[in-house]
């Protein structure tokens, strides 16, 4: 219950009218951000569903077409994202602790990384297309499971697909969130936007911390 | 002890307060670009009468095609079409945003004591969101409709329909983020802003099942945007995700769809359930029977509706031994409902009951919502809802839930809180009359379906065997009644707003914080910040003075 | 309730999660070419959640956070777990 800090003199700027004070606004922004993750969830939950039938419908034929991802590329794509999870913390520790330059700079790197992660994934959907692995009428797989491997393929486009239009969804906002800091518009006293930022990439990071391993390793790749 | 039934609302002699909400400022830039939950209120209550006036209309081309056996009025094409417009748009675009939107923006601030809710903008943009998606949909209508059924089932949808399946999907789809908005939007306010003393076990009953709504709005709303996602995509891309012929499995499509659609039906009903719950212990003078049953029933409903989404999918070709297991879930989320019907009775036994307008929408709910809910009972039953799967006692019985329930309780909110809304009263007269209206044309519109479903007429055709034409025509003669019955509130509440008397803050004495501001309420809702210090419907606590007021002596307002 | 509001993790904290996220990766590889059978999806799906529990707990500071949060992630997972295993359920009982 919040019996409210005295707003003895003036409000301060960050401070919304309908609240009364600044605690109670960071609360309510971080329960929001949360319950929008909540929605995420669910969101991206009803693919993972999808694709937790068919892949224990399908197995063998989910195998065969995971083998035909590049296990390296995503590896090497699950390692830029945790690093850029650690620079967007490092953001928000920086905004904690009233460091404007460090905000940006490690905003910045964020970004740089999100955005190696995009390009990879670009050079990974170009391989696809060139393999005719794309489901649809020119979809071509060799072997006996080509019809469920198309399956496997179109969850893969839908599940990754999705995730990095919430990438990119995400850079932009961190655009957004680098010319507000610019503007000296956070410290330690109000950095709501910043942390609210780095919910929301951590989430997106934990997608696809499983897309990975579902995704890719789901044949032995020996 | 003496507890006087309600008399009807006399005008108020103090007249409207001089600055309030509405005329604090004018024109059209500051109506679309305000973040006054209350004005947002009625941007929502605009767009949601018009989409209602049109779900209608498509209801009408309906009933005037089925009073004939013959389908002569329309192609079995343009049919589809219509009843699948009726349902998008009433489903989508009137029932699941009606209250919360229009009732919940507006009273959840002032029924907890706030100034607004958490996120002003995002409450606008909820609106926006909305409008958008409408015009979307009602452009696929107009380019010449879709004829899926509102649930949209591969593999229809996703490869043999040739009707504009993509832009509705998108439409729902963009609509589907208002709802999200608006239920985060609850849920946090509801957290975080209540006035001191607020306690949970003191809110209105009305906070508790929109606090419930708002849980499934979040959770649920999500999957059906997937699942629509899903289809568009399918349909765009040849991708086959639903599609049978590379091993997909539309029952799929049937689990994501469902498992939103369902609770979805609670998200439509427990609002109106929080209305009643206010109504009724205002119009009988009594606090609720069992307050905390009914706050937990409200939480249970939702908790237990997101189980039971296999009721749809009985003769889906889903699984027997699943079908058994939602069945059973089906008969207990019948249990809170039940709570609530017989604790409203409870409280108005012995209550000094009023027959105002919306004490007697509130009572037709309560025996129209139990019929349709019994029967729902029936439909749970997995082998009786082999019979009656899509037959038309499944649309009666949603019907009675929806537009019995639902509606009925949406237009007790409506004059109940329209004095406080518009600083007018209403007349009581044609209210009254209006509603028996709506009663009696509703149940002659709707209990002829359940007998037309048990005899064996399906739903969704536009032609039927002779023998069903009797039962049809009352249907539809019921139809027409009920038409009117709705036009008739539209008038006199457009009325009122010009020429109704002033209402003053509290014409009904209700208990409840929206009672203690003026009507209209000043923007920012409260002069002071309300302190609470009685439980809610304290309708014949000790002191007068205080409980009249619910507020210690000093924080009075006004 | 409020100082944990504005609790500033260390940075030390944040780079041994990092290490362990990266071990976490490696390992999920791995295993990944070991023949578990069955136990394969078992082990990626540990792996991960093991990963993404970390991420959720140090890097979105749950674990500073008041308990009305830890409500809400909560009911996000369980309400997925409702999902995936009620649907799964039918498909595991068609015969």
């Amino acid at each position: 219950m919040h019996s409210g800090h005295a707003a003895g003199g003036g409000r301060p700027p960050a401070l919304a009218h309908h609240f009364d004070d600044l605690e109670q606004q960071k609360e309510a922004s971080t329960l929001g951000m949360w319950i929008f993750l909540v929605t995420e969830v669910m969101f991206f939950g009803g693919m993972f569903t999808g694709y937790a039938v068919y892949r224990a419908l399908y197995h063998e034929a989910f195998m065969a077409a995971s083998d035909h991802l590049d296990l390296k590329l995503g590896g090497i794509n699950t390692v830029v994202l945790i690093l850029s999870s650690f620079t967007m913390a490092m953001a928000v520790h920086a905004a904690q602790t009233s460091k404007r330059k460090a905000i940006i700079n490690w905003l910045v790197l964020t970004i740089i990384l999100g955005s190696v992660f995009l390009g990879i994934k670009y050079v990974e959907y170009g391989d696809k297309f060139h393999h005719h692995l794309v489901p649809g009428p020119h979809f071509e797989f060799a072997g006996a499971h080509a019809q469920h491997a198309q399956l496997f393929f179109s969850f893969y486009f839908a599940m990754t697909g999705f995730h990095a239009l919430h990438m990119v969804i995400g850079i932009g906002l961190l655009l957004w969130i680098i010319a507000l800091a610019a503007r000296g518009r956070f410290s330690a006293e109000y950095y709501n936007p910043v942390e609210n930022m780095g919910l929301y990439w951590h989430f997106v990071d934990i997608i696809w911390i499983f897309l990975f391993p579902l995704l890719y390793l789901v044949g032995h790749h020996k | 002890m003496s507890n006087p039934a309600l008399e009807s609302p006399k005008p108020s002699p103090e007249g409207l307060p001089k600055v309030h909400y509405l005329n604090v400022d004018y024109g059209i830039r500051s109506w679309l670009f305000t973040t006054d939950h209350k004005r947002i209120a009625l941007l929502y209550l605009a767009s949601i009468t018009l989409f209602f006036v049109l779900g209608g209309l498509f209801a009408v081309l309906i009933r005037l095609e089925l009073l004939t056996p013959q389908g002569d009025l329309l192609s079995s094409e343009s049919y589809n079409k219509v009843f699948t417009a009726h349902g998008v748009i009433m489903v989508f675009f009137f029932l699941i945003p009606s209250i919360p939107a229009v009732l919940g923006n507006f009273l959840v601030p002032l029924m907890i004591g706030a100034k607004d809710l958490a996120f002003p903008r995002i409450n606008l943009l909820s609106w926006y969101i909305y409008t958008v998606g409408g015009i979307l949909t009602l452009g696929a209508l107009l380019a010449g409709g879709v004829d899926t059924g509102w649930t949209f089932y591969a593999p229809y949808s996703t490869v043999y329909s040739n009707s504009h399946v993509m832009l509705v999907a998108v439409g729902v789809f963009i609509n589907g983020f208002s709802s999200i908005l608006t239920g985060f939007n609850f849920l946090v306010t509801i957290h975080k802003m209540r006035a001191p003393g607020m306690t949970w076990f003191r809110m209105p009953l009305f906070i508790w099942s929109h606090y419930a709504t708002s849980i499934i709005m979040i959770l649920g709303t999500p999957v059906v945007a997937i699942a629509i996602a899903l289809v568009g995509i399918e349909r765009l891309f040849h991708i086959g995700i639903f599609d049978p012929n590379i091993g997909g499995d539309p029952i799929l499509f049937q689990h994501l769809f469902w498992f939103y659609s369902h609770p979805a039906v609670y998200i439509m009903i427990l609002p109106s359930m929080g209305v009643i719950s206010e109504v009724i212990c205002a119009g009988a003078r009594k606090k609720v029977f069992g307050y905390s049953f009914v706050a937990f029933s409200s939480m249970a409903i939702a908790l237990i509706g997101f189980l039971v989404w296999g009721h749809h999918m009985f003769v889906s070709g889903q699984s027997m031994y699943a079908g058994m297991v939602f069945s059973v879930l089906s008969f207990l989320v019948a249990i809170p409902s039940a709570v609530k019907v017989f604790n409203w009775t409870a409280t108005l036994y012995k209550g000094s009951v009023a027959y105002t307008a919306p004490m007697i929408f509130a009572m037709g709910f309560i025996g129209l919502f139990t019929i349709g809910g019994l029967t729902g009972m029936f439909l749970a039953t997995l082998g009786v809802d082999v019979h009656l799967h899509d037959t038309y006692f499944i649309v009666a019985h949603f019907h009675y839930i929806m537009v019995g329930g639902a509606i009925m309780g949406y237009l007790a909110g409506i004059h109940f809180w329209w004095p406080k809304i518009s600083g007018r009263l209403y007349p009581e007269g044609w209210a009254r009359f209006a509603a028996l209206i709506i009663f009696a044309g509703f149940n002659l519109t709707f209990f002829p379906q359940f007998i037309l479903g048990y005899l064996g007429m399906p739903r969704r055709y536009h032609f039927y065997p002779e023998e069903f034409q009797v039962l049809n025509v009352m249907s539809t003669a019921g139809a027409s009644i009920l038409a009117v019955g709705y036009a008739i509130p539209l008038v006199y509440l457009i009325w009122s707003v010009r020429y109704g008397p002033a209402a003053g803050p509290n014409p009904w004495k209700a208990k409840g914080l929206e009672w203690q501001t003026t009507s209209p309420p000043p923007t920012f809702n409260f002069d002071k910040t309300p302190l609470v210090t009685e439980d809610a419907y304290e309708y014949y606590s000790a002191a007068p003075a205080e409980s009249a007021a619910g507020l210690t002596p000093e924080k009075q307002v006004g | 309730m409020t100082d944990h509001q504005h609790h500033v993790v260390p940075v030390k904290v944040y780079i041994a999660i990092l290490i362990a996220l990266l071990v976490g990766t490696a390992a999920t590889v791995w295993a990944a070419r070991v023949d578990l059978g069955a136990m394969n999806i078992a082990v990626a799906l540990a792996i991960a959640i093991a990963k993404a529990t970390l991420v959720v707990l140090f890097f979105m500071h749950l674990k500073y956070s008041e308990k009305l949060t830890w409500v809400f992630a909560a009911a996000g997972v369980f309400w997925l777990a409702v999902l995936i295993g009620i649907t799964f359920s039918d498909y595991i009982t068609r015969f």
